[in-house]
């Protein structure tokens, strides 16, 4: 058959056109793959590498190139979930009710459990019985707040990632 | 990190990946880079392709194995033995670098006349305490002997030939770690490590540089500090340390983990590596705690007396002072003041270990009411993972903000090992996260490079940044304070906490935000920048003051943010400056690319070679100069030499590269820093198949172990599991799944757990490839997909066939695709160093079958397409949509 | 009414067809494959096409198993591992040189290739198209025009490679477009822009030939003896490949043909066949009315 050009591929072009650009570092390892993110009225079309980055200069692992999807996701929750004591069933709650009662609790155990003094009477000002796990994943912004907020303000020694060694 | 900061001065990877592309020889070993870090791995495949040689040493043949042009299987846990074996070929055969190693390293050093080492000792090192599992005792002789002269005084044998010196000593101590005794205890044959330390030779010195590559397949051990302060004196024997192609990169695991060690979410460290004070009267003042400093901490419950004391007063830790005061009037702002030690006593302190492995022991027996779990999955993705999961039934409530409902979130319901939920009180509140591409800020990757992320978008739904919830919580709780007049509530009544937008929240294309309420994130890397109080931002570490006049929140970031509107971590110039991209984000410290870079140079401050320079010394403007931030004072002449009695930086010498040492120079012995020995010696893992060849002391004798029904071991070579078991990472996936296993592109990539094992095994088990097999542990048993391989290897281990079985880390009971847990097998042990577990090397047995489990877990419905595909991309043509798009709707004409 | 008549219409519309541009294609270098499956995630992410569903297949990593008509980059992998007791011994010689002592460790490889449709340069799936909504675009490679294909799976069954298959959602034929849209804007195609170790790379045809010519050399010299391009030219029974390969062994290792062949050229003798069937029927015909017609 000849070449015939249907009235669609002679007008075609890349979707990135009239698309806003958005710098960013992709979520997964430790490399640090500067990345591209594309919108278009608010939604999400596109994310790929950063040609310019020295890191990545454009590549991108399959998690790397997998962003979109975790971002544009069918399975994302996205309202507070709750479950009481022994339910056996999820509610959806107010983020604020959430919130107040996440505060609250909080405060309950520190007031409950703040030790000022050990044995010896050396002043320790700790509580140990909140916990805190995570941050490897989260921005340094977010850990600086998180330490200083638990540990500084609340007095909570028991704060923790996954980067140990 | 103390593998990296005993050896070098600071807890990081010395280097930066695209300088892995300017080596002569790559050895990865404790990684496998080309499937956990394809990206990076760039690097070494154009080294490689440069003519460089790329060593694999590794149980398993991966990905990065099928690139290398050398691969050597070893067994699991055996890596120390055949790093050890390294040492010794160098050091026998006269191959280091003499001129580095003379300058550099501590070998000229003369050992404390008391110290013993472990050669002598069955393998134990002076001052174990065996009924604490730690060094308590006589620590004081892991030191230098000193000289009565005064401070940091050390006695030196610049011949090297003083029995006492550190050069002997450490020939001493790896003079049994023959190529035969490393072929005995690894499996490897003897001739590969000959090739292994010959190719890392004849690729060092003046002209040319290795570098070592390793990641969690050498931290996850109980032995994993000590391994990676072996590559630390393969490094400085060899000349490596600070010099382009060179170095030793720490591949770390996710995307700001570097980060969360610096700005620490870790029990025992505040932010850039100052210790959390101790509840002991050195640490009872903030007088007390800057007097003995950070190598207090490292030393804690040794001895009284040490070099670890020098710390606080020679070199840069000296400093202690001014970052200590910055960070207590960061925080506490104007409440922080000289009468009340800056809010130092607000500070808790610390009166044993709360890092994670401990945390959840204490959980799992009662005792912590609430857990904040920020990003992260334990239930699946941390060791022994079913004690786990019984300690998050034990948590009176838990706060979960992640993405999806992964199984630390779903565990009340979901896990098939537990109970009805109407049996389990734990109150969960599942509050949905932001992506990162949802929200501003920074991540710090595994160079120690400052990347910043800009919000693209808002977060649908409820979704919020974890910055806005900790902001929100923490605005919740001071006013619950307000009117608290205990002074046991002063520290989150003064805490400082502004963070909130002073300019609008506007998104990329110029709309509103949705969310109004979001913090402005820069504030707070202003803060941890530090700024002068009640004034301008610092541009330096060096700008910092111990008389309250600034402000820091993480002293190592400082010039992150040098000015208003200039946020580094957002810097985006890709040029190249001869060796580094200095324009490109902002690595700390100082934005310094190549760690103790002040090594690339010869003791008079000329490059070793053309072909290897970096920095070096400029006569003509009396300056350090040259393709990076000098790591050193930038305008000390190479022969400056201390006078007595000198302190801080005046002690530190013209040629002594390593700065945060209080001698300035790289350890080889590691007169205080490590826990559990000043030299590196292979213990076997706690679990093993086979007894200790080296030492008649079978597994480190500081390591902890948690004794609970739920964590049973099979130590002492249990013939009941003769098989010895590694987990990895897949390329595919990532960590236990909550960002993989929701997302159908990956997941028809790798689609089910499996176990790698050996054909000779599968056929002595009658196990065939893609039939499930069992494999159990002393803490449970598991099924998988068996993986039959000729990839993995049965080796000869002192005479007997040792196979291994190779575990992904990817599966869980929540998500697209479910699959058994390898962490069910991982036990909680920990070593003294860090509290790292033993996920890398531990005993099990595999048969064919399955397990008949009465409950399996159960997939949630596949979304074979990203959300939001339905629909056409507004304002674009039909026929510039994704061809994919057009394939679900067909055609629409008309 | 005005609707339809256009849309019946549609496949005869001719605009006018862009300038003609220099040919690009893919050059993919398995010696630099590290099997990652990036060029899988992105060209599905670009092209936003679905996961074609979840099979473990025990065959070493790969669970894509082919191309489809939603998955147009497929990465397969080879273990090839001598018998343990025939690795051989290696006492090693230290006074070789390093190149030596290397290659004298080798025993047994891992080989990927990240595989993708050939883009032929006279491409079978084309000649069998019964609608012309297969063409050589200005780039010159292979297209199949979605608004044109009425889903026949002509091609399908022409393609020596497998490549293309029908969509189970439209029922048209898809394979890869060598992203055509993203050419248009001087973008590179999304796999070849992911890959990390450029193992695929994209360009200019004639430029793409060179660097393999020159590429074959170095892996040559480095001691691999089963190295060897693969489509760079054409053969006596085939077009030369748009996007073409370095491979490390023999192309049906690979599960490529080793000697591909154009089906068309087996169609002479079908055409003829062909024709003279008809030419009998009608003569029969033309019998049976001449014999039933009356008088």
């Amino acid at each position: 058959m000849a070449n015939h050009f249907s009235p669609d591929s002679a007008a075609k072009h890349s979707r990135l056109r009239g698309a806003v650009k958005s710098h960013s570092v992709c979520p997964y390892c430790a490399v640090g793959c500067s990345q591209n993110v594309y919108t278009k009225a608010g939604e999400l079309i596109d994310i790929e590498g950063a040609p310019e980055s020295p890191i990545n200069a454009g590549r991108l692992c399959p998690k790397g190139a997998n962003t979109f999807q975790l971002v544009s996701n069918r399975h994302r929750v996205k309202n507070v979930m709750y479950r009481a004591p022994y339910s056996d069933h999820w509610e959806t709650r107010p983020l604020n009710w959430a919130m107040d009662r996440i505060a609250a609790l909080t405060k309950a155990a520190r007031d409950a459990d703040f030790v000022e003094r050990d044995a010896t009477g050396l002043t320790v000002n700790h509580l140990k019985t909140l916990a805190h796990l995570g941050g490897a994943t989260l921005d340094n912004e977010e850990n600086y707040l998180i330490k200083k907020l638990l540990a500084g303000g609340l007095g909570i020694l028991s704060i923790e990632n996954q980067a140990r060694i | 990190m103390p593998g990296l900061g005993a050896s070098f001065g600071r807890g990081a990877a010395t280097t930066f990946q695209a300088d892995l592309a300017a080596s002569d020889c790559i050895l990865i070993m404790g990684s496998n880079m080309a499937e956990a870090h394809p990206v990076g791995f760039r690097f070494v495949v154009e080294a490689r392709e440069r003519g460089a040689a790329l060593i694999h040493v590794d149980p398993r043949f991966t990905r990065t194995s099928a690139m290398a042009n050398l691969f050597v299987p070893i067994r699991a846990g055996s890596d120390l033995a055949f790093l050890g074996g390294i040492i010794n070929y160098i050091v026998s055969n006269d191959r280091w670098f003499k001129e580095y190693v003379l300058h550099y390293s501590n070998a000229s050093a003369i050992v404390n006349e008391a110290f013993v080492d472990a050669e002598q000792n069955n393998g134990i090192f002076p001052g174990l305490d065996p009924a604490r599992h730690a060094y308590m005792k006589e620590t004081g002789s892991w030191n230098y002997s000193t000289l009565p002269d005064g401070i940091g005084a050390v006695e030196r044998d610049p011949s090297l030939q003083h029995p006492r010196c550190v050069f002997q000593v450490l020939r001493r101590h790896f003079a049994r770690y023959t190529p035969e005794m490393v072929s005995r205890v690894c499996g490897c044959k003897a001739g590969d490590v000959v090739r292994v330390a010959e190719l890392l030779c004849r690729n060092s010195g003046r002209e040319r540089t290795s570098a070592i590559v390793y990641a969690l397949g050498w931290t996850q051990h109980t032995t994993g500090v000590q391994m990676i302060r072996a590559a630390g004196i393969i490094q400085l024997l060899l000349g490596n340390i600070g010099r382009p192609g060179g170095g030793i990169m720490a591949m770390r695991g996710h995307c700001s983990i570097q980060g969360s060690t610096d700005v620490p979410t870790m029990y025992n460290l505040l932010p850039g590596y100052l210790s959390h004070p101790d509840a002991v009267p050195q640490n009872a003042t903030l007088d007390e705690y800057i007097r003995h400093g950070r190598g207090f901490a490292n030393a804690r419950n040794c001895s009284a007396s040490g070099f670890w004391q020098e710390e606080a007063v020679l070199g840069y830790w000296s400093h202690i002072g001014s970052f200590i005061v910055s960070l207590l009037k960061a925080w506490y702002g104007d409440a922080a003041t000289p009468d009340n030690e800056f809010g130092f006593q607000w500070l808790p302190k610390l009166d044993g270990d709360y890092s994670e492995l401990p945390m959840f022991f204490q959980m799992h027996r009662g005792g912590v009411k609430g857990l904040f779990l920020i990003g992260q999955n334990p239930a699946a993705g941390a060791p022994n993972a079913s004690l786990n999961r019984a300690a998050l039934r034990n948590l009176d409530w838990i706060v979960v903000r992640d993405w999806f409902e992964h199984e630390s979130a779903n565990f009340w319901y979901a896990d098939p090992t537990a109970g009805d939920p109407k049996t389990i009180k734990t109150e969960v509140f599942f509050l949905p996260a932001a992506t990162n591409i949802e929200k501003d800020g920074s991540f710090t990757n595994t160079e120690r490079l400052l990347q910043w992320h800009e919000k693209a978008l808002d977060p649908p739904g409820d979704c919020r940044s974890d910055t806005w919830f900790i902001y929100h919580l923490g605005q919740r709780l001071k006013k619950l304070y307000a009117h608290s007049t205990l002074e046991r509530d002063a520290p989150i009544k003064n805490l400082t906490w502004n963070y909130s937008r002073t300019s609008p929240a506007t998104l990329p294309d110029g709309s509103q935000s949705r969310i109004a309420d979001e913090p402005e994130v820069e504030k707070v890397l202003q803060e941890m920048n530090g700024r002068r109080v009640g004034g301008e931002l610092l541009t330096g570490f060096g700008e910092l003051k111990a008389d309250g006049s600034t402000a820091c929140g993480v002293w190592i970031y400082t010039g992150v943010f040098p000015a208003e509107g200039d946020n580094r971590a957002h810097s985006r110039n890709p040029a190249l400056n001869g060796a580094t991209y200095p324009g490109w984000g902002f690595a700390w410290p100082a934005n310094r690319r190549t760690l103790y870079n002040r090594a690339s140079a010869d003791p008079a401050g000329k490059p070793w070679s053309e072909r290897k320079k970096l920095i070096w010394w400029d006569e003509q403007q009396s300056k350090w100069t040259g393709f990076d931030v000098p790591d050193f004072e930038a305008d000390k002449h190479p022969s400056y030499r201390p006078a007595m009695g000198a302190l801080g930086m005046d002690a530190i010498a013209g040629d002594a590269p390593f700065i945060m040492h209080p001698d300035g120079r790289g350890w080889l012995f590691a007169p205080f820093g490590v826990r559990d020995g000043p030299l590196p010696t292979h213990y076997e893992p706690l679990e093993s198949v086979v007894k200790n060849q080296l030492y008649a002391t079978q597994n480190s004798p500081t390591v902890r172990e948690f004794r609970a029904d739920l964590n049973l071991l099979a130590k002492d070579v249990d013939p009941e599991f003769p098989c010895v078991a590694t987990t990895y990472r897949l390329t595919e996936h990532y960590l236990s799944g909550p960002m993989s296993r929701f997302n159908s592109w990956l997941n028809e990539l790798q689609p089910e757990m499996f176990v790698e094992i050996d054909p000779e095994l599968a056929l002595e088990r009658g196990i065939e490839n893609g039939a499930w097999a069992v494999v159990r542990s002393r803490r449970g048993a598991i099924e998988a997909r068996a993986m039959v391989t000729p990839r993995i290897k049965p080796l000869l281990v002192d005479g007997k066939t040792i196979h291994q079985v190779g575990l992904p880390i990817h599966w869980g009971y929540a998500g697209e695709t479910v699959g058994a847990m390898a962490n069910d097998l991982t036990s909680l042990v920990a070593d003294l160093n860090v509290s790292m577990h033993e996920s890398k090397a531990f005993s099990v047995d595999i048969r064919a079958g399955r397990l008949g489990a009465a409950r399996v877990p159960k997939a949630i419905e596949a979304a074979i397409r990203p959300a939001g595909t339905d629909n056409p991309i507004r304002d674009t043509p039909e026929f510039a949509q994704p061809e994919g798009r057009q394939q679900r709707w067909g055609l629409k004409r008309g | 009414m005005a609707n339809l008549l256009r849309d019946l219409l549609y496949p005869f519309t001719r605009p006018t067809p862009p300038a003609s541009r220099r040919a690009t294609g893919f050059f993919t270098d398995t010696t630099l494959c590290i099997g990652c499956k990036a060029c899988e995630v992105a060209c599905k992410q670009w092209n936003q096409l679905p996961s074609d569903g979840f099979n473990f297949t025990a065959n070493s990593y790969d669970n894509t198993a082919q191309l489809s008509a939603t998955t147009w980059r497929h990465v397969k992998f080879l273990e090839q591992f001598p018998p343990s007791d025939s690795a051989p011994p290696s006492p090693p010689d230290m006074n070789l040189d390093l190149r030596s002592l290397l290659m004298e460790a080798q025993n047994g490889r891992w080989l990927m290739m990240s595989d993708v449709c050939k883009h032929c340069s006279a491409a079978p799936c084309q000649m069998a198209c019964p609608t012309g909504a297969i063409i050589h675009n200005e780039f010159d490679d292979v297209y199949i025009q979605n608004d044109i294909c009425n889903g026949c799976g002509y091609c399908v069954a022409a393609c020596p490679f497998g490549v293309i298959s029908r969509s189970a959602f439209d029922g048209h034929a898809h394979k890869c477009t060598l992203c055509y849209d993203r050419q248009r804007d001087d973008l590179m195609p999304a796999c070849a822009k992911a890959c990390p170790t450029e193992s695929i790379r994209f360009g200019p045809l004639d430029e793409l030939h060179e660097h393999a010519v020159g590429r074959l050399e170095e892996v040559k010299a480095r001691g691999f003896k089963g190295a060897r391009l693969y489509g760079d030219r054409a053969s006596d029974t085939y077009s030369a490949l748009g996007a073409f390969f370095l491979l490390l062994d023999e192309p049906s290792r690979y599960g490529l043909p080793d000697d591909p062949d154009t089906p068309q050229r087996h169609m002479i003798g079908d055409y003829i066949r062909g024709a003279a069937g008809t030419l009998i029927w009608v003569a029969i015909l033309a019998i049976a009315v001449i014999a039933r017609a009356p008088g």
